[in-house]
């Protein structure tokens, strides 16, 4: 393809098509597509572990060596500061009791069907407040104040209410979660760019279909932005629920467990309680909501290849 | 110039055109934006007919009402006074960007196309490998968007409007974006699938040889009001080269009227 053209002879040349330019150009459309494609990069699992694995558990032994050393030079009183070992004693003694998965569970289970609802109810709402004017006006400010008070906040309301009880403890779920589900999906909606539904509606996407087809997917990074937010709030603000609100009804979650340590002066128990909290909110972020935000992302060329 | 190349008319009229039914017919057309009163007119009685068949191309300044002529036609918008029909039904449209779903693959957003245009299932998929087939991007069906190149970008969405079926085909600048080599490729194959599938093109650009490589007809509209100054009739034989001397000349004429609507707006 790398000929030099020729000057054409004369400027009033004859108007005859030019020889053959249909070979010509598949040529050169072949060349382009070869040169122009993205090429799709995967990382090794050596990288990986290099990259991803590797700076965490660092990251934890760093935390542990310092908490140990500070332990070994005697800087406060045991009782105030265990060792990590001791921590390390009040799980195996959980597990030998055979009370560590249930008093998770408890925790766990309440948070996710909580936050099952929440989404159920926050979807919608956050559908009518992005598509409808007065729903918008109405109850756009709410939400935002709502997002913005920590549910916490709530829990002698809901214990007044409702008694202490589960009904309790899902309210203060649904008041912490629903508002930032519906506030994911409403700046998602927003931030859908206009091309997209003029090219739907060219396509003949109208109402439904075009919430279906176009609107929703579009919105989807940041209605799962908001998901993993309002999974954030409902985990907190159900720990603070377990920790206020005491009642054999309720049975033993992880923040009734950290209540009772306390009750009993267990500090290695009260850190066992917190570093669980802990590991149960990062886990479930970590194992669901981020692999999915990620192949969301990189699917739709969001993220950059290796990160 | 030869007079035999090109016939260029100063009234709008398409006298030898007009015992044919037409497939775009824009009639008495003005749209202003804003409220009544301070609305400043785009576009001022605009009548053109677009015959079936036809490669029309609609030449223009920037700003000067092409995308919303289009708009218009496209029926995402009304016209403020006269009418515009498409008996063929909704015309398919691409835009200067590829607008592209980047949640579905090259091949699913043609079959999304192809879903709402009421094709049953089963033929979805075949349907749109003969697409992609059509637009030689044969092997990129499982495709995502980001991992194509510009040009790819834009066969792909050639292929989804394709893919309304719709004969009538509106296209806003589809390849301003482009490279000129790309671009190259690409006015090759739509001047191919305009003859294949025997469409109406209604081309909307702002650059004149690219108008003069591919239309049958350039309409040149002023700017604020939007309004026909003139048009050309081409019958240079396709395909024809964008470097060609009878392409050069052409575009040189055209533009100097171009240049003399733009600096019109110079003077006052
Ligand atoms: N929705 C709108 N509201 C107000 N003004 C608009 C709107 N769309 C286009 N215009 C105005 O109409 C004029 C023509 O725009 P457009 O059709 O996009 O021009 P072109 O496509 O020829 O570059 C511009 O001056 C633009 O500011
Ligand atoms: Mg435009």
């Amino acid at each position: 393809m790398a000929s030099t053209e020729t000057a054409p002879a004369a400027p009033e040349a004859p108007a005859t098509p030019e020889a053959a330019p249909h070979q010509d150009l598949a040529g050169v459309e072949a060349g382009l597509d070869a040169l122009d494609a993205v090429q799709p990069h995967r990382t090794s699992p050596a990288q990986l572990l290099r990259e991803k694995v590797l700076p965490p558990v660092l990251g934890v032994l760093l935390v542990l060596g310092v908490w140990q050393l500070l332990f070994s030079l005697h800087v406060t009183p045991e009782y105030k500061l265990p060792s990590p070992l001791d921590v390390w004693h009040s799980l195996t003694d959980l597990w030998y009791q055979g009370t560590l998965f249930s008093i998770i569970w408890t925790s766990v289970w309440r948070g996710i069907t909580g936050f099952a609802a929440a989404v159920v109810i926050g979807t919608p709402i956050g559908l009518l407040v992005a598509r409808v004017k007065f729903v918008r006006a109405a109850l756009g400010p709410v939400l935002s104040g709502l997002q913005s008070l920590p549910s916490v906040a709530w829990v002698p309301a809901a214990v007044i209410w409702l008694g202490i009880d589960d009904q309790a403890m899902y309210a203060v779920i649904l008041l912490g979660a629903v508002p930032s589900i519906a506030n994911g999906l409403v700046s998602g909606i927003d931030q859908v760019p206009p091309l997209f539904l003029r090219a739907g509606r060219t396509l003949g996407a109208r109402g439904l279909g075009g919430a279906r087809h176009i609107l929703l997917p579009a919105a989807l990074p940041g209605y799962l932005a908001g998901l993993k937010q309002g999974w954030a709030f409902s985990w907190r603000s159900l720990m603070a629920a377990e920790l206020i609100a005491s009642s054999p009804d309720l049975g033993l979650g992880l923040g009734r467990y950290l209540e009772n340590q306390r009750d009993a002066s267990d500090m290695s128990g009260v850190l066992l309680g917190i570093i669980l909290i802990l590991t149960v909110g990062v886990a479930i972020d970590l194992l669901i909501f981020t692999p999915i935000e990620r192949r969301v992302l990189r699917s739709r060329g969001l993220l950059q290849t290796g990160r | 110039m030869s007079t035999a190349l090109t016939t260029p008319n100063d009234a709008p009229a398409v006298a030898d055109r007009a015992d044919a039914s037409p497939a775009v017919r824009i009639a008495g057309v003005h749209k202003s934006f804003g409220r009544p009163g301070t609305a400043v007119p785009v576009l001022d009685d605009i009548t053109l007919d677009v015959a079936p068949g036809e490669f029309l191309c609609l030449l223009g300044a920037s700003g000067c009402g092409k995308s919303t002529l289009l708009n218009l036609v496209a029926g995402l918008d009304q016209p403020t006074a006269g009418s515009i029909e498409v008996p063929g039904g909704r015309p398919a449209l691409m835009f200067q960007e590829h607008a592209l779903f980047p949640w579905l693959t090259a091949g699913k957003n043609i079959e999304l196309a192809l879903r709402l245009n009421g094709v049953p299932r089963a033929e979805r998929k075949p349907e749109a490998e003969r697409l992609l087939e059509l637009v030689r991007l044969g092997g990129s069906y499982g495709k995502r968007v980001h991992e194509l190149s510009g040009g790819m970008r834009q066969r792909v969405a050639m292929a989804r409007a394709l893919a309304q079926g719709s004969s009538v085909l509106l296209m806003d600048e589809p390849f301003a974006a482009l490279d000129a080599i790309t671009r190259d490729v690409l006015h090759e194959e739509i001047t191919r699938i305009w003859q294949e599938r025997r469409l109406t093109v209604l081309f909307v650009t702002h650059n004149v040889r690219e108008a003069v490589r591919l239309a049958q007809r350039v309409v040149l509209l002023s700017s604020r009001p939007g309004r026909v100054a003139r048009e050309w009739q081409i019958d240079l034989p396709q395909p024809r080269r964008i470097e060609s001397a009878c392409v050069a000349d052409l575009s040189v004429e055209i533009t100097e009227h171009l240049r003399g609507e733009i600096r019109r707006h110079g003077q006052h």
